[in-house]
């Protein structure tokens, strides 16, 4: 450690009273008083960023809104090239919201069970490795995921769309037309592989705080391992993996390349999640914004703003359910 | 206790009955056995829904048949056990595909030539062209991002950490974590606006600037988080030597936790190498190689692995090529990723403790 004291100041002589108390709260040499406006300085320049985010959203947003002929949230319609413009985003809310819930419920019952496996069930000398393979996987780009999906995920998908087609057609919800199978089932399945990894890392984190002695103690109780998970590690985990599954229902809300690769987009809500058609924010701004003009892109913003609000939402309901445990913030998953 | 415990063959035990050891893989052999018969008989060819079959078999032999031998109690457990295998091994499913098929399309045009010449005018539907524009682009719109936002991101975690009291510090605190949660799109879509209002033109550094908003809280995060590791003990040496509050945290908190910080600045740079959202929308992308990243249309790696995508029908060329580009991204985000982590775990014991 190279601590160097040649620095230290001299003694200052016969400080005054207001000067005694700025030295008891420490920061009274230059070289501190820069270096803490320097840091304070960055903390408020990130504030300053949201600030401005939600700012110029709105404004350019607010530009596109106030020439829109149809409205907003109920028009099924993104016709931004056209006199005078008409679009709205009732579509792209529907399939945000519907491929965001197949998503988490496949994905959150399978995470907590992952996590299970590596801190309880797995064997001792296996448990470290597949934890860090499941880390690894949450550094894959969406993109890659998507480049995947769309072509090796798609037709493994006939064979489940038809089995559902036969067997619960009559539910309306899985009645199929026989179209390549890119809906909003398939994207749903995409993003829930997706939204795994990050799922399971932040469950797996609260899985291995919880106190050994409780499950010690149910254990000498008699208990199975199935009841001590029940009895002490769920109940303890319960915040934890409520805040983990919305920190991936942050990312499924917001993931762009995957739909887009995947999805077979129209502007229609269809009843049934096995035809292919609807949409996300997402994925519409990214394949309406090559044809877009200033004004079309202005449009975009607008429906960018709306999936920003609605992230923010979510992360910040997650964040405060999370804050009542410090430790396991999963920002590093 | 059900009353199989009490059983003539072992009077003297205090355990019930218990199946043999290898029940669950005999088990288990026998419904993935029985489930590619019935399969083969009626004429399911696809293998996720054999292993479907087998799954579910696998997981009611079990119930019923320890529910019969062990009792209630014992059967639930086993239940739970057989669901949470099944749920591992499900989930193993994709993710081994996805490695397994990027690696084997992925290696079938990667070569030297291929990293080291551009699309130019080469059609999708021609072989030949490659990705050096898109790596050119890729790694100066990460450079940049990384220089902007690592020394906002580490300072910024200084001031939680050193400083941090009061209502700013929690309004901070509170803010980054809701902007690791921003989608990229939508910081894509900040920068846009920007270049609206001040009629500017796409470049790789308007890029950058997305992704720096994307990066900033992760370093924070990361940082701070190793910040909050190093022993006050070593602090508080160092005042009582004299030295300033910079000047301790400069040669004093900050060397001893610089392993962390290096590894959680190289994870934050694999996460946003492989961002396409944002340079959709910015950088546009761009066939032939430029090397400004100030001005005019750039390309890069996970653009190109999209508009090659994009401009191929599930086979030809360019499916090629955005498989072999999709390996390198892959390739490079996991270098960085495991060698992020072999510095944490040789930088491990500075830590502390």
């Amino acid at each position: 450690m190279d601590i160097t004291t040649q620095d230290a100041p001299p003694p200052t002589p016969q400080p005054t009273q207001g000067e005694r108390k700025r030295a008891a709260r420490g920061a009274t040499r230059p070289g501190d008083r820069v270096f803490l406006g320097l840091a304070r300085g960055s903390g408020i320049f990130l504030l300053l960023i949201m600030a401005a985010i939600a700012v110029f959203l709105s404004w350019r947003a607010a530009i596109a809104i106030s020439d829109n002929e149809g409205n907003f949230l109920t028009t099924f319609e993104w016709n931004t090239g056209t006199q005078p413009p008409v679009f709205g985003i009732a579509v792209l809310a529907y399939g945000t919201i519907i491929s965001s819930i197949i998503a988490m419920a496949i994905a959150v019952p399978v995470s907590v069970a992952i996590a299970l496996f590596i801190t309880h069930y797995a064997p001792r000398r296996l448990s470290s490795p597949i934890a860090y393979v499941i880390d690894l996987l949450a550094a894959v780009p969406s993109i890659v995921y998507g480049l995947w999906g769309a072509l090796i995920l798609v037709p493994q998908m006939d064979g489940l769309f038809g089995w559902l087609n036969d067997y619960f057609r009559w539910t309306g919800v899985f009645s199929w037309e026989e179209g390549a199978p890119r809906s909003m089932l398939t994207v749903g399945v995409l993003l829930a592989i997706m939204i795994l990894p990050i799922i399971t890392n932040v469950s797996r984190e609260v899985f291995n705080q919880v106190p050994q002695m409780h499950e010690e103690a149910a254990l000498a109780l008699g208990a199975t391992r199935w009841e001590v998970i029940r009895m002490a590690v769920l109940p303890f985990g319960r915040s934890g993996i409520i805040s983990a599954s919305m920190l991936g229902l942050g990312r499924a809300l917001g993931e762009t390349m995957a739909v887009a690769t995947v999805l077979s987009p129209d502007f229609l809500i269809h009843g049934s999640l096995l035809n292919p058609g609807g949409g996300t924010f997402a994925q519409n701004i990214a394949a309406k914004f090559p044809e877009a003009d200033e004004f079309g892109q202005d449009a975009l913003i607008a429906s960018g703003l709306v999936l920003f609000v609605i992230t923010l939402l979510v992360n910040g309901a997650a964040r405060m359910i999370i804050a009542r445990r410090k430790e396991f913030s999963g920002a590093n998953a | 206790m059900s009353t199989t415990a009490i059983n003539d063959k072992r009077p003297s035990s205090l355990q019930g009955e218990r199946l043999p050891k290898w029940f669950p893989w005999a088990l288990g052999a026998g419904s993935v056995a029985v489930s590619v018969g019935l399969c083969l008989a009626t004429g399911i060819d696809s293998r996720i829904q054999w292993g479907l079959i087998a799954a579910i078999l696998f997981v009611l032999g079990t119930f019923v048949i320890a529910g019969r031998v062990e009792g209630r109690r014992q059967a639930k457990d086993r239940i739970a056990t057989s669901l949470v295998w099944v749920a591992f091994l499900l989930a193993v499913v994709p993710l081994a595909s996805l490695i397994w098929a990027t690696v084997e399309r992925g290696t079938k045009v990667l070569d030297g030539y291929f990293l080291s010449h551009s699309m130019g005018v080469v059609a999708d539907t021609e072989p030949g062209g490659g990705i050096y524009a898109a790596i050119i682009g890729t790694l100066e719109q990460v450079g940049i991002a990384t220089l902007i936002a690592v020394p906002i991101g580490v300072l910024t975690a200084i001031y939680l950490v050193e400083y941090g009291r009061g209502n700013l510090a929690r309004a901070v605190t509170f803010f980054v974590d809701v902007m690791t949660g921003i989608p990229s799109i939508v910081a894509g879509l900040f920068i846009l606006s920007l270049l609206l209002m001040f009629d500017l033109g796409f470049s790789g550094f308007a890029g950058a600037l997305a992704l720096t908003i994307l990066m900033m809280p992760v370093v924070v995060r990361s940082t701070e988080e190793m910040l909050k590791l190093v022993p006050n003990e070593l602090r508080e040496a160092s005042f009582a030597l004299g030295v300033p509050k910079w000047r301790t945290i400069l040669k004093v908190v900050l060397p001893t936790a610089i392993g962390g910080i290096t590894t959680g600045i190289m994870l934050a740079v694999a996460r946003i190498a492989g961002e396409t959202a944002p340079v959709l929308l910015l950088v546009f992308g761009n066939p032939f190689i430029n090397n400004n990243p100030f001005e005019g249309a750039q390309s890069s790696l996970p653009l190109y692995i999209y508009q090659q995508f994009k401009n191929s029908a599930g086979e030809g060329a360019a499916y090629d090529r955005a498989w072999a580009a999709a390996l390198t991204l892959i390739a490079f985000v996991m270098i960085l990723n495991l060698a992020a982590r072999g510095i944490a775990r040789w930088k491990a014991p500075k830590t502390g403790r």
